[in-house]
């Protein structure tokens, strides 16, 4: 079980958190102009990287809060 | 102390191990193996132990040398494996609990002892995990001298130091099982009533876990009076038993003197000593006079009498007579928890074994278990390794560093690299607990298997009970292929563990956590049938006297169609959605409109994710400009909640809108039924005229009028204290109790799609034939965009449909042979499906098993289609009378519980309704912080504060072993210096706040419906700590 950093609360058991993938995909600002493969790669399509990886976790059983941090794969080495 | 073993009676001594006091009896035989059925006898002393596999009381494999001996105890031997007895009643209370510490020592041998001594006397905190029934590991089983006095001694005064400083907690009888991810160990305590699991989590750890002596591959080495040199040690001076009269001890290592030694000194003849290493300069100091030669060379194979015991060893063509056969084969380094930490491990070539090499963790190895042997070198090792931790975890040193202890033992030297002797590799056991031979792993290599993880899973070596502890197949293995050892994957748990311990409390009723409704014991007393719904328990029927489901449900919902009837609809997920940019949030979430939605006026809404599939649905109504309510469905209340915070705090952070939960506030009554109206006029007079899809405030809530049934139906909102007054008030008035079942059937009758039921992830609100409700005038909302997508906008994807034909849900449906779809929720009067390119009148084929049935399509309306039911009755003036509901508080019915199961050392009650409000944004200047920009406040209603006195509930625990309590279901650390206010996380994994109000005392706020649940897991955990308590 890791230990992840919530910025707010501090560190807590990972259960108390849910995963919320790859950090940095925004949602597009004018979908409808979009084509498929655009949107289809919006939509669909996140990296899966063996090493670091930035991304999203939401502290459900705590404060709630959104937030990112860089995790390495293979290790579970976490950093802000 | 009388035991029994297979049935005869036996005595043994206090402090004898099962395994030490069979051995005092002189019983050679303790089982036999697993696959040939050898017959086996005891051949270690520790938790190492391949042979001596028992079955005590529902364990059925335990080994004998971890037992402690109790008055009464009843073994029996094993032939093969264990076998789990289900009816065996297990007595054992087992438990768990969450500790944290700056310095987690694992071993508390001499290693261990230094470690934590060395970090606790520099102001750690410090927990010392050890498996023996008391400190001092090796030292326990040895005579070795450190400063004058017994090693023992020198363990006895370290124990006692470190007992005195108050943030060091020693947890004897417990073994370390697992490593896992940032420093987490699970650690097993074995207590008389039931084990306890425990979660331990330390910002440093220093495994002290010593080292396994391991057994040689020679031909006969399997049988009873072959044992290894530091067991027969351990039992000669532990427990005072000699294993044997005569005894041969085969020394490829050091060990081998030390045991000659001390059998000799317990009065053992020593007959032989053979050390493949050489001559005389071999004999130490500590052996002279204990033999007259050592025997240059190996064994090569034993002799047994009648029963299998042994009677001889070969060295060569010599044949010596002997009762034991004591074997030093050089030591492994137990590494297992250091392997579980992902840490690498190297081949030692002088030591001739795994040693660490690269951490992977916030750890370090000390003494035996990295391969530094002798006591006084253990000792420096583990008082650097505990000095070391404590500097990285912020404990400099003030303090005089523990001295390293002068030790009588003479310098180690190499052991031999000897894994394998003798000449008849069949009858060589490289494995004595999977039966696996040399023969057999040369039948592995010799297929060409060159991998120690193929070969182990080739032959089964090393997947034991005990992982191969004592074994040689890695050297074996090795010698067969002409290359260095190599090691196969440490995988948790290092000693078995059943089952029984990880549930610890987790059984039964407390299993998994449930929630209730505030009407729910009434729904007892009037005998329903509940179903499960996510861990809600909801009322699924209720039967009368003699009546079976059919019945029920037939005669619920004609009372819905015909008169009046009631559900409790409390389950529904409740959001309170207020703001300047509520309207603009909701019209993007939502696939149709809300902005426009005038205050007073409800909506039925869908969800979609972003790629265009149904999420959730449910009814939202207008309180104020500002101000929605939001209803979703049961099972995804807190799936939506979160959606919403990630949209708004992710991509739209600058609207203004804030989103609280207040699903267990509100307890809702569903009044449904043509006579709704007499019912809700004796409630909610003002609710009488309602429009559909409006609401109204009255004295105690608010009445929605909204149906899922097309009755006129109505549904009663009051905070969870009058929930069940109101329940009970309006079945008094003559409506009939129904529950989901009968609730599926209006609906489905009605053709309403079920999220979850109709709806699998794949479906759009199009494919639902729901396109009214997905909005063409907004420029976006969530999903929007891929509603456009080749694959959701194109013809023949599954949509709804209607069938004839009564066949069961899940039922698949073929169109000439090919399959076009599945019946989704099947009544007598409706049965939906969905299914591809089908229409009206088409004739399917319905495969139910074996089965084939042919059904016809048809509407997915069943009743009413023209909606002329919707308005109900019209209301018929009659006397009504005022309505002043009781309160129930959620805990309520366990206050004598409560005051019955309080102690002196720990008291617990409920603070029954505390007024309680949410605050969004400003910072209110009182109450609980519980994230960025919200606030828990008690009391008076601060500015801009939602409701929720009936969203939480308060329970009080107090008393000086209040925190012992909470620590056996809180994962958080609730050391006083740590947890000085309140936090938000989970106790008994349900969702509370944590209050810390005095040095002894918490308030535990609970949401309503688990409250119930919670007090029974409390009042369990309280009953649990008095009765270890008292031990
Ligand atoms: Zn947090």
């Amino acid at each position: 079980m890791m230990l992840i950093e919530c910025p707010h609360c501090g560190p807590r058991d990972e259960n108390e958190f849910r995963y919320g993938g790859q950090a940095g995909v925004a949602y597009p600002e004018r979908p409808a102009e979009l084509g498929d493969e655009e949107w289809a790669a919006y939509v669909f399509m996140r990296d899966n990287p063996k090493g670091w990886f930035h991304e999203r976790w939401f502290h459900t059983s705590g404060c709630r809060t959104w937030f990112t941090v860089h995790r390495h794969t293979v290790t579970h080495e976490i950093r802000p | 102390m009388n035991f029994l073993f297979d049935g005869r009676s036996y005595t043994g001594l206090p402090g004898d191990t099962l395994a030490a006091a069979l051995l005092r009896n002189g019983v050679r035989i303790v089982g036999h193996s697993v696959d040939l059925g050898r017959p086996r006898g005891v051949f270690s002393a520790g938790s190492e132990e391949p042979n001596a596999l028992v079955q005590v009381g529902a364990d059925p494999m335990v080994a004998a040398t971890t037992v402690e001996l109790h008055e009464g105890l009843t073994a029996r031997s094993l032939r093969g494996r264990g076998r789990v007895d289900p009816a065996a009643a297990d007595e054992r209370r087992c438990d768990k609990g969450y500790l944290h510490a700056d310095v987690l020592v694992i071993g508390a041998g001499p290693a261990g002892l230094a470690a934590a001594l060395a970090a606790g006397e520099a102001g750690a905190r410090v927990i010392l995990v050890d498996e023996q029934p008391r400190p001092g590991g090796d030292l326990l089983n040895s005579r070795v001298v450190l400063d004058g006095a017994p090693g023992q001694a020198w363990a006895a005064s370290a124990a006692a130091r470190l007992a005195m400083l108050p943030e060091t907690r020693i947890l004897s009888r417990t073994t370390a099982i697992g490593y896992y991810d940032h420093n987490y160990v699970v650690a097993v305590e074995r207590r008389p009533g039931g084990e306890r699991l425990w979660h331990l989590r330390a910002r440093r750890v220093v495994l002290a876990t010593g080292a396994h002596e391991r057994s040689v591959a020679f031909p006969g080495n399997d049988r009873p009076g072959v044992m290894l040199a530091s067991a027969a040690r351990a039992y000669a001076n532990r427990y005072g038993v000699l294993p044997g009269r005569r005894a041969v001890v085969f020394a490829c290592a050091d060990s081998g003197y030390e045991a000659a030694r001390d059998l000799a000194a317990a009065g053992a003849e020593i007959a032989a000593i053979v050390d493949p290493r050489g001559g005389p300069d071999r004999v130490t100091g500590v052996v002279t006079g204990v033999v007259t030669g050592v025997m240059t060379g190996v064994v090569t194979g034993t002799t047994a009498d009648g029963d299998g015991v042994l009677d001889g060893v070969l060295v060569g063509d010599r044949l010596v007579e002997a009762d034991l056969l004591a074997v030093a084969g050089g030591w492994s380094p137990v590494v297992h928890l250091f392997s579980q930490s992902q840490g690498r491990l190297r081949f030692d070539e002088e030591l001739q074994a795994f040693v660490p090499h690269l951490s992977a963790q916030a750890e370090r190895s000390a003494g035996a278990c990295r391969g530094v042997y002798g006591t006084a070198a253990a000792i420096a090792d583990g008082l650097a390794a505990g000095r070391q931790a404590a500097e990285l975890t912020g404990f400099a040193q003030p303090v005089p560093v523990p001295r390293v202890p002068e030790s009588d033992e003479p310098e180690p030297s190499p052991p031999a690299a000897l894994w394998v002797c003798g000449d008849d590799p069949a009858a060589s056991f490289a494995d004595l607990h999977r039966d696996v031979t040399v023969a057999d792993l040369a039948r592995a290599t010799g297929a060409g298997l060159s991998s120690a993880e193929h070969v182990k899973r080739y032959t089964t070596a090393g997947t034991g009970a005990d992982q191969g502890k004592t074994s040689a197949v890695p050297g074996v293995v090795a010698a067969l292929l002409g290359t260095g050892p190599g090691t196969t994957t440490f995988r948790p748990p290092y000693t078995p563990v059943s089952f029984a311990t990880l549930a610890g409390r987790d059984r039964g009723p407390l299993s998994d956590p449930i929630r209730v409704t505030a009407m729910h014991d009434a729904h007892v007393a009037r005998g329903a049938v509940f179903e499960d719904v996510g861990q809600w328990k909801r009322p699924w029927y209720f039967p009368l006297p003699g009546e079976t489901m059919e019945e029920a449900v037939e005669r619920e919902c004609r009372a819905a169609r015909t008169g009046v009837a009631a559900m409790d609809a409390s389950t529904l997920g409740k959001i309170d959605i207020r703001g300047r940019d509520a309207g603009l949030f909701l019209d993007r979430v939502y696939t149709n409109l809300y902005s426009t939605l005038p205050v007073g006026s409800c909506r039925y809404g869908v969800m979609c994710t972003a790629d265009g599939m149904v999420f959730d649905d449910g009814v939202t109504s207008r309180l104020a400009d500002d101000h929605f309510l939001m209803t979703t469905t049961t099972g995804n209340a807190a799936q939506v909640l979160d959606w919403l915070e990630e949209w708004h705090q992710t991509e739209w952070p600058r609207l203004e809108v804030a989103f609280t939960s207040v699903t267990d506030h509100w307890a809702t009554v569903a009044v449904a039924g043509p006579g709704a109206r007499r019912v809700v006029a004796a409630i909610a007079p003002e609710a009488v005229d309602l429009p559909f899809m409006t609401f109204t405030e009255f004295a105690h809530g608010r009445v929605f009028r909204i149906s899922f049934s097309g009755e006129l139906a109505f549904e009663i909102n009051v905070p969870w204290p009058y929930g069940r007054a109101v329940w009970e008030r309006v079945l008094e008035l003559g409506a009939v109790p129904y529950g989901t079942e009968t609730m599926h059937v209006l609906r489905a009758e009605k053709g309403f799609a079920i999220v979850g039921q109709e709806t699998d992830g794949t479906v759009t609100p199009q494919d639902l034939g729901m396109g009214w409700i997905v909005s063409r005038r907004k420029p976006d909302f969530v999903g929007k965009r891929s509603h456009a997508r080749p694959d959701t906008a194109r013809t023949g994807r599954k949509t709804l449909i209607g069938l004839d034909t009564h066949v069961p849900e899940g039922a698949q449906l073929t169109l000439d042979g090919r399959m076009v779809g599945h019946v989704t929720s099947s009544y007598p009067r409706a049965v939906l499906a969905m299914a591809r390119g089908v229409g009206e009148g088409q004739r399917l084929v319905a495969h139910d098993g074996g089965r084939e049935i042919p059904v016809t399509v048809v509407a997915p309306v069943f009743y009413d289609p023209e909606n002329l039911r919707r308005d109900g009755d019209p209301f018929v003036q009659g006397g009504v009378s005022s309505f002043e509901p009781v309160r129930h508080s959620p805990a309520g019915n366990f206050a004598a519980r409560f005051e019955a199961a309080s102690k002196e050392r720990v008291r617990l009650r409920e603070v029954p309704f505390v007024p309680m409000w949410e605050v969004r944004g400003q910072d209110p200047g009182r109450g609980l912080r519980l994230g960025p920009a919200w606030w828990l406040v008690t009391g008076e209603r601060p500015e801009g504060g939602v409701e929720v006195s009936g969203q939480r509930t308060v329970l009080e625990i107090s008393g000086p072993g209040a925190r012992e309590v909470l620590l056996t279901g809180c994962p958080i650390d609730l050391h006083p210096s740590v947890f000085t206010g309140h936090a938000q996380t989970s106790l008994a994994k349900a969702g509370v706040i944590l209050e810390r109000v005095g040095q002894d005392a918490y308030r535990i706020y609970v949401r309503s419906s688990f409250a119930a649940y919670l007090s029974e897991w409390l009042l369990d955990a309280l009953t649990a700590y008095v009765a270890s308590f008292r031990k």
